[in-house]
């Protein structure tokens, strides 16, 4: 008579391996292709930007060489001096595809630091209120609700109207617009977190606050808030792009891609698109490149899933 | 006369993962007469529920109805389509769920979810639709029905909550109720009105049931025959009398004995030794062997087939001896 | 339901005043308000004049109260390009964004809900997918550019749509409406659509994560046992409870849209408010851009509210503070 105790190897059951609507059943289950694709666009795209110097034929913004009798060719062209310009050129003379290359470096950069900047901002402040709590607190949360009430767009607009132009700006206006978002979530995270016992065991050990806050919490709160930051970055490089589109964002002498496409519009409506057509082409592939990278991300780390 | 309204034979349930398809339900008979009151008993992760919804053709994927018959007044269920299966459900098959709050919805007013469950089956005038749904209300014992038709689920009690899923289940005079642990989220007082109630109704319309449940007290109340579940497998089955009076399957026994109700007082509480296993992790063989006081070799080796005696049957290599009534 | 409505109205007035109080520090605390308020090309005495109405020469705390004062009479100062008080040019221009605004609206719901339902109820087909899957360039694609490639398509190279502007209008109780005219339509339909087409995005996301959820919900596997038909299941349970959370979304989003009209009228020369604003940013006629930031905001504040109190009415659940009997 074998004991209970004894179930040390216990052989289990073995699945069934065919029923008659498995297979339908499987397909459905199977999650949807993953977008490797996309990375690798992303990846390709940020090499291209990076060593854009490298394979661009031309330095856009080095006036000695443009040649203005070469403005405004169609895609195929080919210069004065043999050298085909793959997309055309602009009115100044510029090879669209060296200008998109630059354009792009410009419209990454601007992203990229905003949305590391609003990051950093808007963290330190939800975990500041969120471990202090009390009137700090309340006073962030009805300025951060004030913030986000309005469009973004506005904001940032106004803003850059009172300031002027500038690269600078464009980054400073992008955070004032966007630091909120941040606060608020690590915010949420932070007030679970505080709850925990590690961090009522630092307080014990005399940790002061502030260690507490960036050694203990900080990394433990960090999961939502840089899921969010990976969307963001389209955002921050859509909101760029309108805003110079519009006149009030990045100079001529740095143009990114809204100022680009700016720049084409005058000539749309003769017929002349490349010049507006290929940076939005561009521009929509980085979104998109990152957009979809970011869904998956923000997919594979719900925690709802787990 | 035939008056076997359900009849199940051989039915397998399983949920599809990557791996391979798991069977919650591995093989289970049932039968049910009219009138009579069977209590399906289990721990959570037995297949109790999955049974229940089976038998309603309520299997989504990843889930998948396998194998078997489901017989009811003489027709198979599993044959029939969609729609089919739609005008029994709710008019000759009814089924009350365990939460009362999550299954009402909660933006409709209470009578239009009763209206709906009379009118996909009958084209009758709202009104009378209407009038049949106080009626109902009624008769769960619902005070000023006619307001109540007027209101939303989070105006009313869990335990009036109930009473409407009750209500709503005896609408089209089913002739089969599933009960899916309806009481378990309410508290013993309301629980024991619910009871009274349900088994009032019952008798009087004649109306089968099968209730659903973990808990042995409330089948020894009020249960005609009683099947007990393990792992997916009906363990023991038998008029409940004869059962608990008598177990013959080692599980069973240790059911009875682990209720508070049958421990002298002060003593401390039987267990049964280990834990259920989940559904990827059963033993082959036996899948209460692991558990077991009574285990022999020979239940490692093949799940044991049902025994016949008479009105009871039980899947056990080393049964509780006959005469050995529980002290 | 009336104390619900009461508390949201104070909310929605401190807000108002909130902002008033950041653009007067804006402008005549940070700024030089003479220099923002008073054109360059005006003379001494028109200047002294300005000054004086303006009060720029008391202190601080009493500016507020005349800015505060001037404002509720809706004087927020004379553009400088026009010469006429801001507040009127910003109204003429009222009705333009306000019919794209509506146009886009109507445009987001009948398309935006019908897709969502359809890639909620086939999302695991190829449909449902599809639908998902194109959604996401919805708002990936620039609003600006978007715009840009529709009249590149409709207006230069198939020349079935005109390029710019708006259609003949026709005066209703006073306000011009183009919608009411074909040639109106012809000229609103594609600024409409740009407008619209990253909130058809989103609220076709959301109408299908809604359905997808709902779905797994206990009260429609009980419908079910209860024998109620597919049809009415989807229209009487499933499309109430997601219709909510959508309608506040549109109801938000059309605050937004007032905002982001200004990048669809800089595109097809729209004569509403938005372009306005960029004119006036441009022509650094300040005024203007103020009296735009107070208007704006007054229009989403009381937007806000309506929405608030059209959720509280919807679900039955928000309005109550004490539980019922």
């Amino acid at each position: 008579m074998a004991h209970p105790a004894q179930n040390g190897r216990t052989r289990t059951i073995q699945p069934l391996e065919d029923t008659p609507r498995r297979a339908a059943i499987l397909k459905k289950l199977r999650s949807r292709p993953t977008v490797t694709g996309s990375a690798i666009a992303l990846a390709v795209l940020m090499v291209l930007v990076l060593a854009a110097p490298y394979f661009a034929p031309q330095n856009p913004y080095d006036l000695a060489n443009l040649n203005l009798l070469d403005g405004r060719l169609p895609p195929g062209a080919t210069s004065m001096d043999g050298h085909v310009y793959l997309l055309g050129t602009d009115d100044q003379g510029r090879d669209m595809f060296s200008a998109i290359l630059y354009g792009l470096r410009i419209s990454l950069m601007v992203g990229l630091s905003a949305v590391a900047l609003a990051t950093a901002i808007g963290s330190m402040a939800g975990l500041v209120a969120a471990y202090v709590g009390g009137f700090v607190d309340t006073m962030l949360m009805r300025i951060v609700d004030f913030i986000l009430g309005f469009p973004t767009i506005l904001v940032a607009l106004v803003l850059l109207a009172m300031m002027g132009r500038g690269v600078d700006k464009v980054i400073l206006a992008l955070v004032v617009v966007q630091w909120a978002h941040y606060a608020r979530i690590m915010r949420g995270r932070a007030l679970q977190e505080r709850r925990k016992e590690y961090v009522e065991a630092a307080a014990n050990l005399g940790f002061p606050a502030w260690r507490i806050m960036v050694f203990h919490l900080l990394p433990n709160c960090l999961g939502p808030v840089m899921v969010f930051a990976t969307i963001q970055i389209a955002t921050a490089i859509a909101l760029e792009a309108t805003l110079s589109f519009l006149g009030v964002g990045v100079p001529i002498t740095e143009p990114s891609l809204g100022l680009l496409i700016a720049n084409g519009f005058q000539y749309l409506l003769s017929g002349d698109y490349w010049i507006s057509m290929f940076p939005g082409v561009a521009l929509l592939l980085l979104i998109l490149t990152i957009n979809i990278v970011g869904d998956r991300l923000r997919e594979a780390l719900d925690p709802r899933r787990a | 006369m035939n008056d076997t309204i359900l009849q199940v034979r051989g039915l397998r349930t399983a949920f599809h993962t990557e791996a391979g398809a798991w069977p919650a339900v591995d093989g289970v008979d049932l039968t049910v007469r009219r009138g009579e009151i069977l209590g399906l008993v289990g721990e959570s992760g037995s297949g109790k529920s999955v049974t229940g919804f089976s038998l309603l053709g309520l299997i989504d994927p990843p889930g998948e109805v396998v194998s078997g018959e489901i017989l009811f007044k003489g027709q198979d269920l599993r044959k029939l389509d969609e729609e089919g299966m739609r005008r029994l459900r709710g008019n000759r098959i009814a089924m009350i769920f365990q939460d009362p709050l999550m299954t009402l919805n909660p933006v409709l007013r209470i009578g239009e979810q009763m209206m709906e469950a009379i009118l996909t089956h009958e084209n009758v005038p709202a009104a009378q639709a209407r009038e049949r749904c106080r009626e109902a209300l009624a008769m769960v014992g619902i005070p000023a029905p006619e307001k109540r038709l007027d209101s939303y689920p989070h105006e009313f009690s869990g335990g009036m909550r109930q009473r409407v899923a009750i209500a709503i289940a005896m609408l089209n005079r089913p002739d089969l109720i599933i009960c899916d642990e309806p009481t378990t989220a309410l508290d013993v007082t309301i629980q024991g009105q619910i009871l009274y109630r349900m088994q009032e109704i019952c008798r009087k319309h004649d109306t089968a049931l099968i209730w659903i449940t973990h808990d042995l007290g409330v089948v020894a109340e009020l249960a005609d025959h009683v099947a007990v579940m393990y792992a997916g497998r009906i363990v023991e089955a038998g008029p409940v009398a004869q059962v608990l009076d008598a177990p013959r399957h080692p599980y069973t026994k240790g059911l009875l004995e682990s209720m508070p109700a049958n421990t002298a007082p002060g003593a401390r509480l039987h267990q049964i030794d280990g834990m259920a296993p989940s559904l990827a992790g059963r033993p082959a063989g036996c899948a209460f062997r692991p558990r077991c006081p009574n285990a022999i070799t020979r239940c490692a080796e093949q799940a044991p087939s049902a025994i016949q005696e008479g009105p009871r049957s039980f899947r056990c290599y080393a049964p509780i001896a006959r005469e050995t009534a529980s002290a | 339901m009336v104390l619900f409505t009461l508390r949201r109205f104070i909310q929605s007035l401190f807000v108002l005043l909130a902002v008033s109080v950041v653009v007067f520090f804006a402008v005549y605390a940070v700024g030089d308000p003479i220099e923002l308020l008073v054109s360059p090309e005006a003379t001494m005495e028109a200047r002294a004049a300005t000054i004086a109405r303006l009060g720029l020469d008391q202190p601080i705390w009493q500016q507020y109260f005349t800015f505060l004062w001037r404002a509720l009479h809706g004087d927020l100062g004379t553009s400088f390009v026009h010469g006429i008080p801001a507040i009127e040019l910003i109204v003429q221009r009222i009705p333009a964004t306000f019919e794209l605004v509506v146009v886009a609206i109507t445009l987001t719901c009948t398309i935006g809900i019908p897709l969502g339902l359809v890639a909620g109820l086939y999302r695991d087909r190829a449909l449902g997918r599809g639908i998902m899957a194109t959604s996401v360039l919805g708002f990936s694609l620039p609003n600006f550019w978007q715009g840009m490639m529709l009249i590149l398509l409709f207006a230069v190279w198939l020349g079935w749509l005109p390029a710019s502007g708006r259609g003949d209008t026709v005066s209703v109780l006073g306000v011009p409406l183009s919608i009411l005219t074909a040639d109106g339509w012809s000229h609103v339909i594609m600024p409409a659509i740009n407008l619209a087409l990253a909130n058809i995005a989103l609220v076709l996301r959301l109408t299908a994560t809604g359905v997808a959820e709902a779905q797994t919900q206990e009260y429609v596997k009980f419908a079910r046992a209860k024998g109620v038909r597919p049809g009415r299941i989807v229209r009487r349970h499933i499309l109430r409870n997601i219709l909510i959370p959508v309608v506040t979304v549109v109801g938000m989003e059309f605050g937004s849209l007032i905002a982001y009209s200004t990048i669809t009228e800089t595109v097809f020369a729209w004569p509403g408010m938005g372009k306005l604003l960029i004119d006036s940013v441009y022509q650094l006629d300040r005024p203007v851009v103020v009296a735009y930031v107070m208007l704006v905001t007054l229009i989403f504040v009381i937007v806000n509210f309506i929405v608030d109190i059209l959720y509280a009415a919807l679900d039955p659940r928000v309005q109550l503070v004490a539980p019922a009997h």
